[in-house]
């Protein structure tokens, strides 16, 4: 089945944002389904870090509406969040591992404090995933121990360990090697394929987005320059999406009017 | 209340159906466990779940080590495709002894 065609999971609708009067987000709309593995992407400023927040509940939109697994997250509760979030497997992009806790029991963390598991279901689970992400025997290491691939895995096997319905990765190949970044990629694939999950992936490689996509949205300033099937992307013609693919770096035009007004503040 | 069971010959069959998930992996842990406690051989009927999560999953390692412990037999029969897949994701289809029917296991034909 084609995962674009299934119910929705996260439903978007003309979100604008900002952060101190400072408008980020202009009117987003965004619709990811059920078993998609949907990647947003953007250069650096675009607002794709934004706007994940926004997905996760972590801030509040100025206006327009969000709503994940069926609820409307824009004015939800503490604790409306707080079950929602149970559901979520967030991926940071530095792994986000407690320094202080082995790597075992940064990946169990979740179970110990979302379920009644015993300490031997609890135990062969976190092996399991550790196994399923390549990270067999690293258990007992401590996370300053593992290089930045292995940290990468196993904030993945963390985000995992409950089998969420729905997975973030804020950008998972980040300071990858090639190789290493084409196996993380290869787990996404699979969890999507066996665990049923719908994936979110912020990120800025485009191989890796390419690689994994159902859908890409590309965000520009802000606004959403094109969303749709990698072949949809590859093929649009706007110059804006098409800089981004080819790496060309977009120059700002400046009304030196404006321009002139930023240098000086407020002062007129 | 658990899940269905029926037998077959010297095999208890332990029928898991729908989504077994964290909510329902201890209620059945603990059946399959009861049963191999009492040294019965287990067979764990998998057609009908359309979704098994890793709660689960571990729970048949768990009854795994103890039917070896215990010196009875253990294994999974009829197995869907979505809980094939996740075996396969866990590198468990080879761990675990899986077969078609239970006639595989008894010899019975039908």
């Amino acid at each position: 089945m084609n995962p674009t065609s299934n119910p929705p999971v996260i439903e978007i609708n003309n979100l604008v944002a900002g952060y101190g009067g400072r408008e980020i987000l202009h009117g987003v709309n965004l619709t990811v389904n059920e078993g998609e593995i949907f990647v947003i992407m953007g250069g650096s400023g675009s607002g794709k870090t934004t706007l994940l927040r926004h997905i996760l509940g972590l801030n509040t939109p100025t206006s327009g509406s969000v709503s994940v697994l069926g609820k409307n997250i824009t004015h939800a509760s503490r604790k409306e969040l707080y079950e929602l979030r149970k559901q979520f497997g967030v991926a940071f992009q530095s792994g986000a591992l407690f320094g202080s806790m082995t790597v075992g029991e940064n990946v169990q963390l979740p179970l110990r404090e979302h379920s009644r598991l015993d300490d031997a279901t609890i135990g062969i689970m976190t092996r399991m995933k550790l196994e399923m992400l390549n990270l067999a025997g690293f258990e007992d290491l401590m996370p300053s121990e593992l290089s930045g691939g292995m940290l990468k895995r196993a904030g993945l096997a963390r985000a995992v360990i409950m089998d969420p319905k729905l997975l973030f990765f804020d950008e998972p190949s980040a300071g990858l090697d090639p190789i290493v970044s084409a196996a993380l990629d290869e787990s996404i694939l699979m969890l999507r394929e066996a665990m049923r999950m719908s994936i979110v992936v912020v990120t800025h490689e485009l191989e890796s987005a390419f690689r994994i996509a159902d859908r890409i949205m590309i965000l520009f300033q802000g606004s959403v320059a094109i969303t749709g099937t990698p072949e949809e992307v590859r093929n649009c013609d706007d110059e804006r999406v098409q800089d981004f693919l080819n790496r060309r770096s977009v120059e700002e035009q400046l009304e030196p009017d404006e321009y002139l007004r930023r240098l000086t503040g407020h002062i007129q | 209340m658990g899940y269905p069971t029926s037998t077959d010959g010297t095999y208890t069959i332990v029928s898991l159906t729908g989504e077994v998930d964290l909510h329902c992996s201890p209620e059945a842990k603990k059946q399959i466990l009861g049963l191999l406690g009492e040294n019965k051989d287990v067979l764990i009927d998998l057609s009908a779940v359309e979704y098994i999560d890793s709660s689960a999953i571990a729970s048949l390692v768990e009854a795994l080590r103890m039917a070896k412990a215990n010196q009875v037999k253990f294994g999974l029969v009829s197995v869907s495709t979505p809980a094939m897949k996740v075996l396969q994701l866990a590198r468990l289809d080879k761990v675990f002894s899986i077969k078609d029917s239970v006639s595989d296991y008894t010899g019975k034909d039908g």
